[in-house]
């Protein structure tokens, strides 16, 4: 039942050497624009007379010219990581090296943003405390993986290129079957981007049970553009998008006003937390964390940091180190006073990280079912 | 130990450390090898890496949990209700986005409101928002003067959270007799918290029981009164000043023989303002002694002739020998024998004259200002409204030529002996007579919202400054002063002087529209304080 993971996918076939100069990547390139060029064709629908086919036409050149810069960044990033790894991890550490900006830039350069946001972050491991060289390698490890799953990309099944591809940074627009149902908003926050702000909207469905992320950017000074507030309901469909395990839609036609009600969703222990982590891994190897509803815990301090601890079996998921220095971390300990809480986030390899609680009836906190945004 | 095929075809069978150290050295200098010897390449390493990581995220287990906190007690006031949680979460959020600085717009400055939204919510006696402790304790971190408010409202909750948290050590220390309010019902543990208890437990615990049963109280204190240490004696004598009565007096009497000269001082202090007690009687025989009317002439007048010496008695009633430099020691002494002197002996002393009759009779040698003095601290310290008012004198005289004292700490200081009301319309017609600018601290003993005549009285004034074509940051302190203490109901009158008026001659320019701007503010703040009233006057609809 289980697919085999992007590992073994992308490892398995042996063979060709990353390193080779020549026509690997060029055919694999060629196999990928098999994949790609399937965006607008079909938004053609009714005729397509010789101006929409020349139109497709000129569509497919531009993106197989993408792809093949893409394959280019890659190739060169390929590069520049077995270089790394030739002259040691310990230079990267040295203040005042400048290889992950520089290769960042170069990824750019090669529209593969995707790429570039993995490579600028690795810029900031050697500065992370104790234990940075491990970390740093499993980065490199991953981003050798992407690197190494876009330039054979023809060869994976079609959800593992999506998500390759998504991560890559080629957007792909949503197009899976819509899903309308009853979605409780669980969580909202911005993350600066660089210049641009991106907003992240955590959705749950009420009858189709799944976590559902909405993405939206706001240009410098604008506000994202959706604006629902934690805890309304609004009956709408979405869309989901390729890749990533499905957890990325976009938002179609909304029925009727939000309405703020709502009960938590139901929750699951820490150990169904990890296991969904775990499960995610297998359709995108590069998730860092998985969303996840608690049942039942209650914040506890623990050494330097903070513990999510389930009352009915003692199992616990350590607070994500992000998370700690957060206002939202003292609410949630507020908010539970010593009591059991359902608590929304995400769960990964860094732990857990809340995004938003409710209290159980007749506690102290806010009314019973009532959302406290976290982030 | 996981084997991973390789790109290279080779499989990598290596511990994670093995891959860490080869990789951070580099793979030229520390290679690694497969079982056959054969040197791995950098991108077969990379792809034992990948395997190995997403295999141990993938495997990750939850961890065994530490052991959880001990639930925070119960708090069982009503919760508040819903508009009246969103405006403190909106109050707390301008107080942390302040950048602090810069000149003050047409909004309201709500960091201002915080004080009065807490003691209006206190007053209800609702319990704090759970989720808005963490920005209350701040808040309170931040400035002290919020610390009892907060502490009051945060509750129980509120001190379970900041046990939890070392930025906010402060509340614990705080020994606020709001926030922790002792169990006084059962004798045996009031009895064993008095004499096992931390400083901060007893003053609290004997504050609550004065404010029950004062002669309890001072049992209690009695109970332990001679071993207990110096500056200890002195705070805990200083809790009986509520609840004064002549059945404090033989305990005090007794403490003027303390061994702390404090002690001693606070004592006499507390025994001369019960006009009944033996001090008083004996600090009224010698200030009679010095003070006396003259009838030469026809007409009343006061003849003062200053005590020569400052003898043992009166250093055992607290006369302080010693003057601070630059005073001579007879007016000193006087001063002082004044000032503890129960007021009524002087009407009985110049033939049943009133107050104000008597703070209008001349006085010999230049004692006016010396015996006015004393007089005015007698009367904050007996807390007489009949001299007070006296001393104060009609609200239009000019402060110089006043009965009593120009000072106004020491008019605010009579001004609050007074009823609210009085105090209002006092300070009304000060204000009508001569303007704002010495009204600061004068306004700042009126009790709030604003009686309407002080009100107008303080609108109508900033009216005047501003057809006078001055800056209206020259009177920011009074402005902000109105902004929180005028009753909110006059915010309809005042949006009438919203408006940009033509400049006057001679104005300083531009101020027209800084003054606008510093009336729509007034208004604006006072609708707020409105709406807050009224969200918390919903009833625990929460």
């Amino acid at each position: 039942m289980a697919p085999p993971t992007v590992v073994s996918m992308v490892l398995s076939h042996g063979g060709e050497s990353s390193r080779s100069d020549r026509p690997a990547g060029r055919g694999t390139t060629k196999r990928t624009t098999v994949d790609v060029p399937d965006e607008p064709s079909h938004e053609a629908g009714g005729g397509p007379g010789p101006r929409a086919a020349s139109a497709d036409r000129a569509a497919a050149r531009r993106a197989e010219r993408r792809a093949e810069r893409v394959s280019g960044g890659a190739r060169e990033l390929e590069q520049r990581l077995t270089d790394l790894l030739r002259g040691g991890l310990a230079a990267a550490g040295r203040p005042g090296h400048g290889l992950w900006e520089e290769t960042a830039a170069r990824m750019v350069d090669a529209q593969a943003p995707g790429l570039a946001g993995r490579a600028r972050e690795l810029a900031s491991i050697p500065a992370s405390g104790a234990g940075w060289p491990a970390r740093l390698l499993e980065e490199c490890a991953l981003l050798h993986l992407l690197d190494s799953a876009w330039l054979r990309l023809g060869r994976l099944p079609g959800p593992l290129a999506a998500t390759v591809r998504t991560r890559v940074g080629l957007t792909a627009p949503a197009g899976g079957p819509a899903v309308r149902d009853q979605w409780l908003v669980l969580a909202r926050y911005d993350t600066p981007d660089g210049r641009i702000v991106t907003r992240r909207i955590w959705l749950y469905g009420r009858n189709s049970e799944r976590i559902a992320l909405l993405l939206s950017y706001g240009a410098p000074g604008r506000a994202p553009a959706h604006a629902l507030p934690v805890g309304a309901v609004i009956d709408a469909e979405v869309t989901p998008y390729p890749g990533g395990g499905g957890l990325r839609v976009e938002l179609g036609t909304e029925f009727g006003e939000p309405v703020v009600t709502g009960t938590p969703p139901p929750g699951g222990t820490a150990a169904d937390a990890v296991a969904a982590y775990g499960n995610a891994l297998r359709d995108d190897p590069w998730l860092d964390a998985w969303p996840a509803t608690l049942r039942d815990v209650v914040p506890a301090p623990s050494g330097d940091g903070w513990q999510l601890v389930g009352v009915a079996d003692g199992s616990a998921l350590p607070v994500a180190a992000r998370a700690l220095s957060r206002p939202g971390l003292w609410k949630l300990v507020a908010l539970s006073g010593g009591g059991p809480l359902t608590v929304f986030g995400e769960c990964g390899h860094r732990g857990f990280d809340p995004f938003a609680a409710w209290c159980p009836e007749g506690s102290d906190g806010v009314g019973p079912g009532e959302a406290v945004a976290l982030i | 130990m996981p084997t991973t095929v390789t790109s290279t075809g080779a499989p990598v069978n290596a511990s994670w450390e093995d891959l860490v150290s080869s990789a951070v050295l580099g793979t030229d200098r520390r290679p690694l090898r497969t079982e056959e010897g054969a040197a791995v390449s950098p991108s077969a390493l990379l792809d034992a890496a990948a395997a190995h990581t997403v295999r141990r995220r993938a495997a990750l287990r939850p961890a065994v949990g530490a052991t959880l906190p001990a639930p925070a007690p119960a708090d069982l006031r009503p919760p508040l209700p819903d508009a009246a949680r969103r405006r403190l979460a909106q109050l707390l959020a301008d107080r942390s986005a302040q950048p602090g600085g810069g000149r003050r717009g047409s909004a309201p400055d709500l960091t201002e409101l915080i004080p009065q939204w807490l003691a209006s919510a206190g007053a209800h006696g609702y319990r704090a928002p759970a989720e808005l402790l963490p920005a209350l304790l701040d808040a309170a971190r931040a400035r002290t003067d919020l610390r009892p408010h907060v502490l009051a409202f945060a509750g129980p909750r509120g001190l379970w959270l900041a046990s939890l948290n070392p930025e906010w050590r402060f509340a614990l220390r705080a020994s606020s007799r709001d926030a922790r309010r002792p169990d006084t019902s059962d004798p045996a543990a009031v009895r064993r918290l008095w004499q096992e208890g931390l400083f901060a437990e007893r003053v609290a615990l004997l504050g609550a029981l004065r404010d029950q049963d004062p002669g309890r109280a001072r049992s209690l204190l009695v109970s332990t009164w001679s071993s207990e240490r110096a500056e200890d004696r002195l705070m805990f004598l200083d809790s009986l000043r509520s609840g004064l009565s002549a059945d404090d007096e033989t305990f005090l009497e007794e403490a003027l023989a303390d061994r702390s000269r404090n002690v001693r001082a606070t004592a006499a202090e507390l025994l001369s303002s019960l006009p009944g007690s033996a001090l008083a009687r004996r600090m009224a025989d010698r200030a009679t002694s010095c003070v006396n009317p003259d009838r030469t002439g026809g007409t009343v007048s006061v003849a003062v002739e200053a005590p020569h010496e400052c003898d043992p008695a009166m250093q055992r009633d607290g006369v302080v020998p010693v003057p601070p430099s630059g005073r001579g020691e007879r007016s000193w002494w006087l001063g002082q024998l004044v000032e503890a002197t129960p007021l009524g002996v002087w009407r009985e002393r110049f033939g049943g004259r009133a107050a104000h009759e008597l703070v209008a009779l001349p006085v010999a040698d230049g004692w006016a200002g010396e015996l006015h003095a004393a007089w005015c601290r007698a009367a904050v310290r007996q807390r007489d409204p009949d001299w007070a008012r006296a001393l104060l004198g009609a609200p239009s005289t000019p402060p110089a030529n006043g009965p009593g004292t120009a000072s106004p700490a020491e008019r605010s200081k009579l001004l609050a002996s007074l009823p609210p009301s009085e105090r209002a319309l006092w300070v009304a017609g000060f204000i009508a007579a001569h303007g704002l600018s010495e009204a600061f601290q004068l306004l700042g003993v009126c009790s709030v919202p604003w009686d309407a005549p002080l009100g107008r009285s303080v609108v109508d004034a900033l009216d005047i400054a501003r057809d006078a074509g001055s800056y209206p940051w020259s009177f920011s302190g009074v402005m902000g002063l109105a902004e929180r203490c005028l009753n909110p109901a006059e915010a309809d009158r005042l949006a009438v002087l919203t408006t940009t008026p033509d400049e006057p001659e001679g104005a300083s320019p531009g101020a027209g529209g800084y003054w606008s701007e510093a009336f729509q503010r007034l208004v604006s703040t006072l609708r707020l304080r409105a709406a807050m009233d009224a969200e918390l006057s919903q009833g625990g609809a929460g």
